[in-house]
């Protein structure tokens, strides 16, 4: 098992024809993940050769679903068409939706939040680098070679966050890894990511990554309280960050009080969770829960 | 981006939200000019961007223009809380029967807008909200509905404004909502909706907090930069497309990724209590592709930072592998030659790390230590910045 992405998961691109979309496209493939197609509505009727593999492209996302019965769209479109890509691929009733994009403003991700209340599908992103499932499936940008299959689950605000823990875990291996994304309105959130953990019977124990900004760990931390029996560990980044300024991320800032890292590692432990202070001593926390 | 109070008032006004006639000066005889131009008395306001700026004798009176031009001399140069006063906008002084409170927010924990509004303005919202929060109403926008002229009058009557301004209060709160979506805000604030004694409303003061994300649309917003308040390494950096922040230490940060870099800064400023608390210079994330142009761009502003002893180069390489990461580190050495001067400890870890960290071995540069772990890497750039 795994969380929101198997083996039987059929995986389309919108932007597939872009350079990002298309170097992605090709690494996805690579790591086993069933492309059936990419979405472009000026390409349609096309094909596009990834290394032999010939991936059709079609008009739009109901048409694409309709002609490969996918259920997963990853979205690489640039942020000026972003919200009408997203809004497209939730009216078609897609089931995930996997927003790459970086730079969407924050005025189209939530509506396009609003927009999708009440659909079938779920969103994961913006600006995240989505969701893997060793071996299995691969939705986005995370590279696949660093580690394998296993019994740890990962939820993260950031990439690089994410592939360093993969790696230094590499040898248990994980049931799925989620990049929820950087962004101060994201679709998928840590709590849902461990909701489905509990959940999912070959997750034994949550790795869970947050960082400055917003209240998401803070309320992650109550909802483990509460639901969580699977041990959980955690790591907050961004300690030194100053107030009010934005760190890479447009959703990691410190605004006054609210948002620094740490009220959510007092926050995490106050619930259970125990919290690394570097990255490699969260990996080695969980090695002691695993290992 | 937060906007000048200046900035703020006259985007307001464009979308026909009513404010008091006035101007922004720089010099003392600028704000007299606009003092002549409008109905006395005047009110001198210092342009900061921090709360608390009348009790910081930030905010003057003035009775005639021979008076604004000697407070706007008072003020300019005025330093609160850190922020040094350059502008002041001068504007026409109003009585103020009654103070209201009305604003727009991105609501980040419930991934929605929120509409704030109170008949008790003028004191700090935050401050209303703890000591009186049931005077404040606190409406949820669906984003993809807006706020028309039922979902306004939703929001003033729930805050309970009285009944001679209702309607005023709803068409501001309409014009309001036109600021905050077609300008891309995050928040857009009026703290104090004033009534008049002739029973007018206007906003006395406005704050504006617009979406750097949106700029691609919102192509005049960059008019509105404060290009004298950049720090001069950050404003080079962004000419280069860099995402750098400077920070106030001496081992300067070169990482892939927002989330890794923050770390890395963490981790050296763990490392640093053990060397007489030494802490990272700066925030410099060069992206998942980590090219020899982006690095020796990079490694440049950093090592043109006179704070900076040394520099800590920590890139996980997943999306680009580590053999690219390490020419890109060699290259971006030898495109700087002579400029690169301060000792460079090198992490590298991911995919092909063999090969990257041969690479740097078989180039021995003298400056480059390579150090396997990032825990053990941080340390010994803490170490050497010591």
């Amino acid at each position: 098992m795994s969380i929101f992405l198997n083996e039987n998961s059929k995986v389309i691109v919108q932007g597939m024809t872009g350079s990002e979309g298309s170097k992605h496209t090709s690494r996805m493939l690579a790591s086993g993940t069933a492309i059936v197609g990419g979405v472009n509505p000026r390409k349609a009727g096309t094909s596009v050769d990834f290394d032999g593999t010939g991936v059709p492209v079609f008009g739009g996302v109901a048409e694409a679903m309709k002609e490969t019965g996918a259920d997963v769209s990853v979205i690489f479109v640039p942020p000026p068409f972003a919200k009408a890509a997203v809004i497209e691929a939730v009216d078609a009733g897609i089931g995930l939706a996997v927003v790459i994009t970086e730079g969407i403003p924050v005025h189209d991700s939530t509506y396009f939040w609003a927009h999708a209340q009440g659909s079938s599908t779920r969103i994961i992103g913006p600006n995240c680098p989505g969701l893997i499932s060793p071996g299995r499936s691969n939705a986005g940008i995370i590279p696949a070679n660093i580690t394998q299959g296993g019994k740890i689950g990962l939820v993260s605000k950031s990439g690089t966050l994410t592939y360093q823990m993969m790696y230094e875990l590499r040898d248990i291996g994980f049931s799925t890894a989620v990049g929820i994304g950087g962004d101060p309105v994201i679709g998928t959130t840590h709590i849902d990511c461990l909701q489905a953990f509990q959940d999912d019977p070959e997750t034994e124990a949550i790795v869970m990554i947050g960082e400055i900004g917003g209240d998401a760990e803070e309320r992650a931390a109550d909802f483990v309280k509460a639901n969580v029996t699977k041990p959980v560990v955690g790591y907050v980044a961004g300690f030194t960050a100053p107030e009010g300024k934005t760190m890479g991320h447009a959703g990691a800032i410190v605004s006054g009080s609210a948002g620094t890292a740490q009220a959510k590692k007092e926050a995490l432990e106050a619930a259970g969770v125990r919290v690394g202070k570097t990255p490699s001593e969260t990996a080695r926390l969980m090695r002691e829960i695993v290992g | 981006m937060d906007l000048f109070e200046y900035q703020a008032r006259d985007l307001l006004a464009s979308h026909g939200v009513p404010v008091l006639p006035g101007g922004v000066a720089e010099t003392p005889e600028e704000a007299e000019a606009i003092a002549r131009e409008i109905a006395q008395p005047v009110v001198v306001k210092a342009q900061v961007k921090v709360g608390g700026r009348g009790k910081a004798g930030g905010v003057k009176l003035a009775d005639n223009p021979e008076d604004a031009r000697a407070r706007a001399q008072d003020i300019l140069g005025l330093d609160i809380k850190g922020h040094i006063t350059h502008k002041v906008m001068v504007a026409q002084a109003s009585d103020i029967a009654e103070e209201y409170y009305f604003s727009y927010l991105l609501d980040r924990s419930n991934r929605t807008f929120l509409a704030m509004a109170s008949k008790e303005g003028g004191m700090e919202i935050e401050q209303l909200a703890v000591e009186r929060p049931e005077a404040l109403a606190r409406i949820p926008v669906d984003a993809s509905k807006g706020v028309d002229e039922a979902k306004a009058a939703e929001i003033v009557d729930a805050a309970g404004f009285p009944a001679d301004v209702r309607d005023q209060v709803i068409a501001i709160a309409v014009r309001l909502w036109d600021v905050f979506s077609k300008e891309d805000a995050t928040l857009v604030e009026i703290n104090p909706l004033a009534k008049a004694p002739d029973g007018t409303v206007l906003a006395l003061d406005a704050k504006v907090t617009l979406d750097a994300n949106a700029d691609f649309r919102q192509t005049e917003h960059a008019a509105l930069e404060d290009a004298a308040a950049a720090d001069p390494l950050e404003a080079r950096a962004k000419e280069k497309n860099l995402n750098y922040v400077k920070l106030e230490g001496e081992v300067g940060i070169i990482g892939n990724g927002a989330g890794l870099v923050m770390s890395t800064l963490d981790v050296v400023a763990y490392a640093g209590e053990e060397f007489g608390g030494v802490k990272p210079a700066n925030f410099l994330d060069i992206g998942g592709g980590a090219s020899a142009e982006v690095m020796a761009n990079g490694l440049e502003i950093i090592l043109s930072d006179p704070a900076v002893k040394s520099v800590f180069v920590n890139v996980f390489g997943g999306i680009t592998s580590c053999d690219a990461v390490a020419n890109g580190i060699v290259s971006a050495l030898g495109i700087l030659g002579d400029e690169a001067t301060k000792p460079l400890v090198v992490r590298l870890d991911g995919n092909n790390v063999e090969e990257g960290r041969r690479i740097l071995a078989e180039a021995n540069h003298p400056l480059v230590t390579v150090v396997d772990t990032m825990d053990g890497a941080a340390r010994r750039a803490a170490e050497l910045a010591a």
